[in-house]
């Protein structure tokens, strides 16, 4: 046994305090009323509202059309999300296999080409990819808010680098037991690669539900609100007399929290026994 | 169940390396055949080409009168036990059994009845359900065995099954491996580096040096005549002390001792002497003591002749001095051309008695 040092504790219990200050302040915060929350500032005790505010939040139709509710947001940051993710597993584990497995001219080049595009973030080629979909005419639709961003460097990268570990008599002794390459993909490698897909699909589903800006470029049509542009919204509404919804605000934060915490809680057990069984 | 034929086999891996240089070997239905050699000798590269992971890039490789040398390793009805065994780590024993059967399209039934059959006789019957990681490395490697009996090729292969067991598995395991082989009367390639391993499993030995054969024979024929320095150095252990002498009038004389009448040709020579060939006595060719390997059973006394390094084995264990004689029987001395290493026939007269 490790002699217990308070002092050490001190420094992580403050810590620990500090990063979950906020979350609990936007959890309470969400359950006052707006007018509250205004005059008498954050909180850290919960208010009378809450069961209201969430109601409100989750099936209210607000926007301009009056057809969005926070369910309706929710949604679609799911689809954004779960789509992200999955769609550049898919990708970019069939481009690591080519890239792996098949021998053809420039497969090196091609390589660090994907990799490079790692160098560009989506800010700097947005107006193009919106070009190209307006002119496919997949503005306003799922389509074009998910298939131009599925290309991934870091995926393609993570899983080059995982598929060059296996060893090489796997695939041997595969072509021997008459497994051609598709076969090989999907009852060898795709088996192999779980915590690797565990961990892209953490990543991924975080980066793809938190878009804003391509969303915001993408779709003007209010039924494909996320809940980032939702509640960006709702603090929008600052004229005049009007005080915002801070309560609302807070409450769509929270609820916008719940998805990427249930995803790395589940994912994060996979992960970690990927990381500790050494015997792949 | 084949015979297994290389014809002139040769490879050249893209940069002009030569691996493999004209290789001729007949293998009979049911023969179990080693290839054994130094790292580096071409004996895996060779393997793999009859397995068809290599191209072929000169000459033919045969499977049961069949030309494989385009064929897919699929098709050519092989199977192959690897050294790091290559088990599918996500599937259980069943099913990495199963695998190669599931995908010829075997019924269930036949799939089924294989698979106990090949677990019964490697004793995995209670294994059947486990992944490859909760078993040992004797149990992995019988589980590699098991995927190539289930699919009852014409030829298994081996590429240094036993490589990565611990000494005392390795002995075991290359019993069973003789056993099984024989009872299944399946035409095998076997390849390893430990000579020890290549003489007890082997039919035929198959000895490879920088891609090239040197000798092809029955263990105990490469053991007792070699046909080169390299086999001579290459198998048996201690390995046999080549030394450098020469002949002169009839006489074979080594740092100027006679050791015997040969009817040879004078000139150079390379004598070649086992060490179990060789006694200590009271009289005879003086050797200096360097160090001595006691074996349990019997000692390898490791000793100078002049400056040439001499092992001879010895089973009493009479303390020795710095200087002992040893004795040889000249129908087992061995002489190679001092150019070229190969063997030398010898016309023995008589014995001398060195001075």
């Amino acid at each position: 046994m490790q002699k217990i040092k308070p002092f050490d504790h001190l420094i992580l219990i403050l810590g620990a305090l500090f990063l979950c200050a906020p979350v609990v302040m936007a959890l309470m915060s969400s359950t006052h009323t707006a007018v509250d929350v205004h005059s008498n500032g954050l909180s850290l005790l919960p208010g009378g509202n809450g069961i209201e505010t969430y109601t409100k939040v989750l099936t209210h139709r607000g926007g301009f059309t009056g057809d969005v509710t926070g369910l309706l947001m929710l949604r679609n940051s799911l689809i954004m999300g779960l789509g992200f993710a999955v769609g550049k597993i898919v990708l970019s584990m069939m481009a690591a296999y080519a890239l792996v497995y098949f021998r053809f001219r420039f497969a090196t080049l091609l390589f660090w080409a994907i990799f490079a595009t790692l160098l560009l973030p989506l800010e700097v080629r947005i107006m193009p990819s919106y070009q190209v979909m307006s002119e496919l005419h997949l503005l306003n639709t799922y389509t074009g808010l998910i298939v131009p961003l599925l290309a991934s460097a870091t995926g393609t990268f993570f899983f080059r680098q995982f598929f060059r570990s296996v060893p090489d008599e796997l695939l041997e002794a595969a072509r021997i037991d008459g497994a051609g390459p598709v076969k090989f993909f999907i009852d060898v490698l795709v088996p192999l690669s779980k915590t690797m897909m565990a961990a892209i699909f953490i990543i991924m589903f975080i980066y793809g539900w938190n878009q804003y800006l391509w969303p915001l470029l993408m779709t003007t049509d209010e039924s494909f609100y996320t809940l980032m542009r939702g509640i960006k919204s709702i603090l929008q509404v600052w004229v005049g007399s009007q005080i915002p919804d801070y309560n609302e605000a807070f409450a769509l934060a929270v609820l916008a929290m719940v998805p990427p915490v249930a995803v790395v809680v589940i994912f994060q057990r996979m992960f970690i026994k990927g990381l500790t069984e050494s015997d792949k | 169940m084949a015979e297994l034929t290389l014809k002139s086999v040769g490879k050249t891996y893209a940069g002009g390396v030569d691996a493999v240089t004209d290789v001729t070997i007949d293998i009979k239905d049911g023969e179990f055949i080693v290839l054994v050699g130094p790292s580096g000798c071409g004996k895996s590269t060779l393997l793999r080409m009859v397995a068809g992971l290599e191209t072929v890039t000169r000459g033919d490789v045969q499977i049961g009168g069949r030309r494989v040398n385009d064929l897919d390793p699929a098709e050519r009805d092989i199977a192959m036990v690897f050294q790091n065994y290559a088990l599918y780590p996500h599937m259980s024993v069943r099913d990495n059994m199963a695998y190669g059967l599931k995908n010829r399209g075997e019924s269930k039934a036949v799939i089924e009845e294989r698979v106990a059959e090949a677990a019964r006789m490697l004793e995995l019957g209670q294994y059947l359900d486990r992944k490859p990681r909760a078993l040992s490395g004797g149990q992995r490697q019988r589980v590699a065995m098991g995927r190539a009996i289930v699919r009852q090729p014409a030829a298994f292969l081996f590429d240094e099954p036993l490589s990565n067991l611990d000494a005392k598995l390795r002995v075991s395991m290359r019993m069973e491996i003789r056993k099984l082989q024989q009872r299944l009367g399946t035409t095998s390639l076997y390849v390893t580096h430990d000579q020890l391993e290549a003489m007890t499993l082997a039919d035929r030995l198959v000895v490879l040096n920088g891609g090239r054969i040197e000798q092809i024979g029955a263990p105990l024929e490469v053991y007792r005549k070699p046909a080169s320095t390299f086999v001579a150095s290459f198998i048996g252990a201690p390995a046999m002390s080549l030394l450098d002498a020469h002949i002169e009038g009839g006489q074979l004389l080594l740092e100027g001792h006679a050791l015997a009448r040969l009817g040879n040709a004078a000139g150079p020579v390379t004598l070649g002497l086992r060490a179990e060939d060789l006694r200590i006595v009271d009289t005879g060719l003086p050797m200096r003591v360097d160090y001595i390997e006691e074996l349990g059973a019997q000692r390898i006394i490791h000793g100078m002749v002049g400056d040439q390094a001499l092992a001879v084995t010895d089973t009493h264990d009479t303390p020795l001095g710095p200087e002992v004689r040893v004795a040889l029987d000249p129908a087992r001395l061995h002489l190679f051309d001092a150019q070229t290493g190969r063997r030398m026939d010898k016309r023995v007269e008589q014995v001398s008695v060195p001075a």
